[in-house]
C-alpha cells in the first residue's frame, strides 16, 4: 500500500493524555498513560485484550472519565465529560460494536443529535453526504434501514457520521474485527485518505500485521501500561518483519517471535479410525437476521481437530447450534460414533457424548448471578447424582463442584460466588469444566481464546490439544486463523453457511484458507 | 459491571448467609418501613389525626386484640396463595399481573361448585372438589396468555392485563347469570352453610385455611430453591438464552409456570370462598393481587420473608378497617403506607448496593 | 327493542363513546411516549388518578374547568416525576415502582378525598361545549361527534401531532433511539436520561389530563378510584398500537363505544348485565392476538435501565 508523507511534525498533537490513570474494581486499567495524537497521522494504539485499548476510547470518547492525570485538547486541559462534549471537541468515535438504530434509516442516524426541537434535515444531509463519500470513494444508501446494512457498510455510516460531524480525530475501534480481508483492505485506503487530509486516526487493533499495515506511528499497551512508541520517522524506517518483531518484544518482552505461534504436532493414526461425527448435507434456511447452513458434509475422527475457518457471521454459529440441537435443522444427518443424533434434544445429545463450548459466556454459556457451582450442573439438572428424584442434594453438588474447580484451577473466592463476578478466563474455565466432564466424545469451541488474555488464551489452547490427544473429536471454530493453524489437522473454511473448502492444516495452508476465505479456489 | 444494576433485583442466588449479611438485611427492610411509617405519620399529622394514636390502635385491633389477630390470619390465607403463585412466577422471569383475574374465577367456580358437589358427595369431598375445580379453572384461563407467550412470544404484560380485565367481568358474568341463587334478591351465587366450609382452627375464628396458604408458600419456596424443577424455571428466568443452551424445553417451562401461578390464584379464590365469604356476590373484588405483589417484591421474592410482609399487609388492612370506622381514617391509608414502604425500600436498597457494599 | 335504534339514542351512545374514550386516549398516547422511548410505565393508572383528584379539586374551587385541566396535568407530571427519579435516572425497577405509584394515589386521593368532602361528592357543573359550526348540525353524528368540550377537539388532534413529532421530528427520532439502542443515542451527543425524562414528564402530563378530563366532564365528580383501570387500559392500547398513534384513537374508541353501551343500555333498561358488553372488546383484542399474535416489536430496551458504558 502507498503511503502519503504526511506532515506531522510542524502542528501541535491535537489530544494529548498526562499521566491518566483508569482504575476498576479490582483493575487499574490504565496506569499512568501519555500519549499524543497528532494530525495527519494514523496512531496505532497495540495490545491484547485487557491491556487498556478500550478504556482510553471510553475516556476520549467521554463515556468515562479518569481518576488521575489530564487530557489535554488543544494545548489546553480538558475533562470530556460526556459524548456529546467529545463531539463538540471534534473527537469520533467508531465503536467495535454497531452503534447504530437498527430501526431507523441510514439517514436517521445521521441526523441522530441535532437540537430536538428542529426538523431533521434530510435534504442538506444528501448533499453533504453525497460530498463526502463522493471524495472518499463509498457508497451508502441512505434509505436503506440500518439493520439491513452488512457490517461494514454500518461501518462506512458510522465513519460517515464522524465525518459529517467535523470531527478532527477518528477512533477506529477494533474496526477490522467484523470485515472481510478485502473489506480491512478499504477501510485501510480510506484512512490513508482522511489522514491525508489533515484528521488524525487513532486506530486500535491486536493484530500486529494490521498494525504494520496501516500505521504511521505505534503505541503498544499492555496491562494498562504504555509500554512502547515507535515515532513516524522509525516507523517508516523497517520493514514488517523488522517492525513486528519489535511489537512482539514491546507486548510480550521477548524476541522470540509471535508466542501465539505453537508447535503443531501431528496426531498419528487419525486417518485411519472410523469418524467420531458423521454431518452429512445439513441444511437449514436462512432467516432474516442469520445466515443458513447449506448441505454442510463432513467427518470428524477420533483424536482429530478440525478447524472451521471463515469470517464472522457466516454461519458458524449456526453450524454448532443446529450441531448441538439448539437450532432446527431442515434436512442432513449428524452421526455420532454411527448413531443418529439429529432428531435428539439438546441434553440427550449431550448425554450421547456431544459438547458445546458457546462463545458467548455470559450472554448463555452461564447465567452471572447464580452461583459457580450451580453453573456446572446447568445441563445436567435433575440427574443423579447431584439431584434424586428431583430434589437437589446439595452435598453431592458441593462436593463435585469443589472437585472440579481444583482440577480446572478455576480462581474464585468460593464455589457460591456468583459466575458473572469472575474473571473471563475463570468463566471459560467453568464451561471447560462442565463440557469435558465424564462420557465427551466430540467437543466443539466456538472461539474458544475471545476475549482472553494470553495466559488463559494459551491455557485453553493447550486444554484443547489435551482434549485431542486423549482421543476425543474437537471441532474447533474461530475467526483466528493462527489459532487455527497452530492447532487443527484439517481446515474447513465457511462462507455465507457453506463449507467452501477443506484443507489439510500443512505448509501452503495459510494461503489456502485466506483464499477460500476471500471467495477464491485454495 | 451489570450484576449489580437492577435494584429490587430479581437476585435470589445471594452467596450464602452468614449471621452478617442476614442481620444487614433484616436492618435493610425494617428500616425503610420505620422510616415510611414516620413519612406516612407526617400524613396523617396532615389531615388532623395523632399518627401515634392510629398506629397504636391499628396494631391494638390487627395484631394484639384476640379477635382482630384472628381475623388477621384469616386474612392472610388467601393473600398467602397468591404471593404463592407470584413467587412462581417472578422467579421464572414471567410478570404475571392477571393474579386478580384468576383469582376470581376460582372463588366464583368453588362458589358455584361446592354446594352443587355437597349434593352428590360428603361435605369434606366436595370442599376438596371444589378447590381442585377452582384451580384447575384458573389454569386453564391462564393458558391462552401462556400459549401466546411461550410460542409467538407475546408480551405477557399486556395479556395478563386484558385477561384480568376479562376475568373480572367473566366472573360476573357468571354470578349475575348462570350461578345465581334464586332464593335471595341480592344477585350472588348460593350460599355454602358454614358448617360446610372449610374447618377453624382449634377454639378459635380462624380459618383452616390459613395452614394451607402457609403450605402453599413454604412448597413453592422449597420447589423454587431445592428441586431440580425449581432450578430450571430460576434459569430460565434469569436467563432465557442460557436455558435454550442448556438444552431446557422453554416454552413448556414457560406454560408450566402460568399454569401454576394462576392455579394458586385460582386456589387463593377458592380458599376464600370455602374457609370465609361463603359465597360471591356480584361485583366482589377484593384486588389483593395488586397489593401483595408488592408484599412478594419486599420480600424479595423470598417465601418466608413473603409471609412475614403478608402478616404485615394483613395487620394493616384489619387494623385499618377497625381504624376507619373507629378514627375516622379511610382504610386507603394502608395502601398509601405500602407505596411508601415500597418506594423507601427501592430508595435505601439502591443506596445500599451503589455506595455502603461497594467498601467490602 | 323499537326505541334502541332511534336517533337520539345512537346519537348518545356515540356521545358517550367518544366522552369515554378521550381519557383512554390521552393515557394510551402517552403510554405510548414512554415506551417509545424505552420506559414501561406501569405508574400510569397512579398519575391518572393524581390528575383527576386534582384537576376535580382545583376546577371545584376555582370554578374554571380549564384550571382544572391544567391542575390535572401537573398534578400528572409530578407523579411521573418520581417515576423520571427512581426508574429513569437511578434505575430501580419500573414494574414494581410502577405498581407502587399507582397504589400509593389512589390510596392517596381517596384518603384526601375523604378528609375534605366526608362522604359527600359535590358535582361540577356540565362542562361547556363547543359545537362545530356546521358538522354540529349533522343528524345523529353532529350531536354525537362535534358537540363536545374543546379538550375532546384538542386530544383528537393530538393524535396527528404525536404522529408528526414521532415521524418527522428531531425528537421523535431521539425517542425512538432510546428506547431502541439507547446507547447509539448518547454516542450522538444526546443524553438518554434526559429524552426518557421528557417522554415519562409527558406521559405524566397527558395521563393527568386524561384524568382530570374523566373526573370534570366524564363523569362532573371524583369519587376514589374513578379511574377504574383506565391507566392500565392505555397501557394495553400502547402496547398494540406500538408505535401507531392513530391505532390508540383507534382502540380508546373500541373501548369506549362497550363503555358507553353499558350505560346506554342500562337507560335503555334492556336485560343484559354489563359485563357482558364490557368483556367484548377485551375479547375482540385477544382474538386478535391470537389470530395475529406473531411477536411483537417493543422497543428492544423497554423496561431497561440506561447505565453509560455498560452494553
Amino acid at each position: 500500500m502507498e503511503r502519503e508523507v504526511t506532515t506531522a511534525g510542524s502542528a501541535a498533537p491535537i489530544i494529548a493524555l498526562e499521566g491518566v490513570t483508569k482504575r476498576f474494581p479490582g483493575v487499574v486499567a490504565n496506569d499512568h498513560v501519555e500519549l499524543a495524537i497528532w494530525p495527519g497521522e494514523v496512531h496505532v494504539l497495540l495490545g491484547e485484550n485487557g491491556a487498556g485499548k478500550s478504556t482510553l476510547i471510553g475516556l476520549l470518547s467521554g463515556l468515562q472519565q479518569p481518576d488521575e492525570g489530564r487530557i489535554l485538547v488543544d494545548g489546553k486541559p480538558t475533562a470530556i465529560t460526556s459524548p456529546s462534549h467529545a463531539l463538540s471537541l471534534g473527537i469520533g468515535t467508531v465503536f467495535q460494536h454497531t452503534m447504530l438504530v437498527p430501526t431507523l434509516t441510514v439517514a436517521e442516524n445521521l441526523l441522530l443529535g441535532a437540537p430536538w426541537w428542529r426538523r431533521p434535515r434530510k435534504d442538506g444531509l444528501r448533499t453533504r453526504v453525497e460530498e463526502v463519500s463522493r471524495s472518499l470513494g463509498i457508497k451508502v444508501n441512505l434509505d436503506a434501514l440500518a439493520s439491513e446494512l452488512s457490517l461494514g457498510e454500518q461501518q462506512h455510516v458510522e465513519i460517515l457520521r464522524a465525518l459529517l460531524r467535523d470531527s478532527r480525530i477518528l477512533i477506529l475501534d477494533e474496526s477490522t474485527s467484523m470485515l472481510t480481508p478485502s473489506g480491512i483492505e478499504e477501510l485501510g485506503v480510506l484512512m490513508r485518505q482522511l489522514v491525508g487530509r489533515g484528521l488524525a486516526v487513532v486506530f486500535i487493533t491486536h493484530k500486529l500485521k494490521e498494525a504494520a499495515a496501516f500505521g504511521d506511528r505505534i503505541s503498544v499497551l499492555k496491562l494498562g501500561r504504555k509500554v512502547g512508541e515507535i515515532a513516524p520517522e522509525r516507523f517508516r524506517a523497517l520493514d514488517e518483519e523488522s517492525l513486528i518483531s519489535e511489537f512482539v518484544e514491546l507486548m510480550f518482552g521477548k524476541r522470540s517471535g509471535d508466542p501465539e505461534d505453537v508447535v503443531r504436532e501431528p496426531h498419528p493414526g487419525i486417518s485411519q479410525a472410523a469418524p467420531v461425527l458423521s454431518v452429512r448435507a445439513l441444511t437449514r434456511a436462512p432467516t432474516s437476521v442469520s445466515p443458513g447452513l447449506s448441505d454442510i458434509t463432513f467427518d470428524l475422527r477420533p483424536g482429530e481437530i478440525l478447524g472451521i475457518a471463515g469470517i464472522d457471521g457466516n454461519g458458524q454459529k449456526q453450524l454448532a447450534d443446529a450441531l448441538s440441537g439448539q437450532i432446527a435443522t431442515d434436512d442432513g444427518s449428524i452421526l455420532l460414533d454411527g448413531q443418529p443424533i439429529e432428531f435428539l434434544p439438546v441434553h440427550a445429545r449431550r448425554d450421547a457424548g456431544l459438547r458445546y463450548l458457546t462463545d458467548d459466556r455470559l450472554g448463555e454459556g452461564t447465567v452471572a448471578p447464580f452461583p459457580v457451582s450451580i453453573n456446572f450442573f446447568l445441563k445436567q439438572i435433575g440427574d443423579r447424582p447431584f439431584w434424586r428424584s428431583g430434589i437437589e442434594r446439595r452435598a453431592e453438588l458441593d462436593r463435585r463442584a469443589r472437585a472440579l474447580i481444583a482440577a480446572f484451577d478455576i480462581r474464585t473466592p468460593s464455589s457460591e460466588t456468583p459466575v458473572g463476578r469472575l474473571s473471563g478466563g475463570n468463566i471459560q474455565k467453568v464451561l471447560l469444566a462442565r463440557e469435558l466432564a465424564d462420557g465427551a466424545k466430540v467437543v466443539i469451541f466456538n472461539k474458544p481464546t475471545y476475549g482472553l488474555d494470553l495466559a488463559n488464551a494459551l491455557a485453553t489452547r493447550n486444554r484443547i490439544r489435551e482434549i485431542a490427544a486423549s482421543g476425543k473429536g474437537v471441532l474447533l471454530i474461530s475467526t483466528d486463523l493462527e489459532e487455527l493453524l497452530g492447532l487443527s489437522d484439517r481446515i474447513a473454511v465457511m462462507a455465507q453457511g457453506s463449507v467452501v473448502g477443506t484443507v489439510e492444516n500443512s505448509e501452503t495452508a495459510r494461503t489456502e484458507v485466506g483464499r477460500l476465505m476471500v471467495g477464491l479456489a485454495a | 459491571m451489570s450484576a449489580e444494576a437492577s435494584t429490587i433485583a430479581v437476585d435470589p442466588e445471594e452467596p450464602a448467609g452468614v449471621g452478617r449479611v442476614i442481620l444487614h438485611r433484616i436492618l435493610l427492610t425494617v428500616g425503610p418501613i420505620l422510616i415510611a411509617l414516620v413519612i406516612a405519620g407526617l400524613i396523617l399529622v396532615a389531615v388532623g389525626v395523632d399518627p401515634l394514636a392510629y398506629y397504636g390502635y391499628v396494631i391494638e385491633r390487627g395484631l394484639l386484640s384476640p379477635t382482630g389477630v384472628q381475623q388477621t390470619l384469616t386474612r392472610m390465607a388467601p393473600m398467602l396463595f397468591l404471593a404463592a403463585g407470584l413467587i412462581v412466577a417472578f422467579r421464572a422471569g414471567i410478570w404475571n399481573l392477571g393474579v386478580d383475574g384468576q383469582f376470581l374465577l376460582g372463588a366464583v367456580t368453588a362458589a358455584a361448585a361446592a354446594p352443587l358437589l355437597a349434593n352428590a358427595m360428603p361435605v369434606w369431598a366436595a370442599v376438596v372438589g371444589a378447590f381442585v375445580l377452582a384451580t384447575v379453572v384458573a389454569m386453564i384461563w391462564s393458558l391462552v396468555p401462556a400459549l401466546l407467550k411461550a410460542y409467538h412470544g407475546v408480551n405477557e404484560i399486556i395479556t395478563t392485563l386484558m385477561m384480568t380485565f376479562l376475568g373480572v367481568s367473566f366472573a360476573n358474568v357468571l354470578v349475575k347469570l348462570v350461578f345465581l341463587d334464586p332464593e335471595t334478591t341480592v344477585p350472588q351465587t348460593r350460599t355454602l352453610p358454614v358448617e360446610d366450609r372449610l374447618p377453624r382452627l382449634f377454639d378459635t375464628t380462624i380459618s383452616s385455611g390459613l395452614l394451607l396458604g402457609l403450605v402453599a408458600v413454604i412448597g413453592v419456596h422449597l420447589i423454587m430453591t431445592r428441586t431440580a424443577f425449581g432450578l430450571k424455571l430460576r434459569v430460565v428466568g434469569a436467563n432465557p438464552r442460557a436455558a435454550v443452551h442448556a438444552g431446557l424445553d422453554v416454552p413448556w417451562l414457560t406454560i408450566a409456570v402460568f399454569a401454576i401461578s394462576a392455579g394458586l390464584a385460582g386456589a387463593g379464590g377458592a380458599v376464600d370462598i370455602l374457609g370465609v365469604q361463603g359465597n360471591v356476590r356480584a361485583d366482589w373484588n377484593p384486588a389483593y393481587g395488586l397489593t401483595v405483589i408488592p408484599m412478594v417484591f419486599l420480600a424479595r421474592l423470598n417465601g418466608f420473608a413473603s409471609i412475614a410482609f403478608v402478616l404485615l399487609l394483613s395487620v394493616l388492612s384489619i387494623g385499618g378497617e377497625s381504624a376507619a370506622r373507629r378514627l375516622g381514617v379511610p382504610n386507603h391509608f394502608t395502601l398509601v403506607l405500602i407505596a411508601i414502604v415500597l418506594i423507601v425500600l427501592a430508595i435505601v436498597e439502591y443506596v445500599d448496593t451503589r455506595y455502603l457494599s461497594r467498601r467490602r | 327493542m323499537t326505541g334502541l335504534f332511534s336517533e337520539i339514542f345512537l346519537s348518545a351512545l356515540l356521545f358517550g363513546a367518544v366522552t369515554a374514550a378521550v381519557p383512554l386516549l390521552l393515557a394510551g398516547l402517552g403510554e405510548q411516549m414512554s415506551e417509545k422511548a424505552g420506559v414501561l410505565n406501569i405508574g400510569i393508572e397512579g398519575m391518572m388518578i393524581a390528575g383527576a383528584y386534582v384537576g376535580f379539586l382545583v376546577a371545584f374551587m376555582s370554578e374554571s374547568l380549564w384550571l382544572g385541566f391544567l391542575g390535572g396535568a401537573v398534578a400528572g407530571m409530578a407523579v411521573s416525576s418520581i417515576m423520571v427519579l427512581l426508574c429513569v435516572r437511578l434505575g430501580l425497577n419500573q414494574i414494581v415502582i410502577g405498581i407502587g405509584l399507582t397504589l400509593g394515589l389512589e390510596g392517596l386521593t381517596a384518603l384526601l378525598h375523604h378528609f375534605q368532602f366526608s362522604r359527600t361528592y359535590p358535582r361540577l357543573p356540565a362542562a361547556d361545549v363547543l359545537a362545530i359550526p356546521g358538522l354540529a348540525d349533522i343528524p345523529v353524528l353532529g350531536p354525537a361527534l362535534f358537540q363536545h368540550n374543546l379538550l375532546v377537539y384538542l386530544s383528537v388532534a393530538l393524535v396527528f401531532v404525536m404522529g408528526f413529532i414521532y415521524r418527522r421530528t428531531q425528537l421523535g427520532l431521539n425517542l425512538q433511539a432510546a428506547g431502541d439502542k439507547p446507547s447509539a443515542l448518547d454516542i450522538a451527543g444526546v443524553d438518554v436520561v434526559t429524552t426518557r425524562t421528557v417522554a415519562v414528564l409527558t406521559t405524566g402530563a397527558l395521563a393527568g389530563l386524561g384524568g382530570a378530563y374523566l373526573a370534570n366532564v366524564g363523569a362532573g365528580i371524583f369519587v376514589p378510584f374513578i379511574t377504574n383501570g383506565a391507566g392500565f387500559l392505555g397501557i394495553v392500547l400502547a402496547m398494540l398500537a406500538r408505535g401507531r398513534p392513530l391505532w390508540v384513537l383507534f382502540g380508546a374508541l373500541l373501548f369506549g363505544i362497550s363503555l358507553s353501551l353499558t350505560t346506554a343500555l342500562q337507560v335503555a333498561g334492556i336485560n343484559i348485565p354489563t359485563d357482558v358488553i364490557q368483556m367484548i372488546p377485551f375479547l375482540a383484542v385477544m382474538v386478535m392476538l391470537v389470530i395475529f399474535g406473531r411477536k411483537s416489536s417493543l422497543p428492544a430496551a423497554l423496561g431497561l435501565p440506561y447505565e453509560r458504558g455498560s452494553r
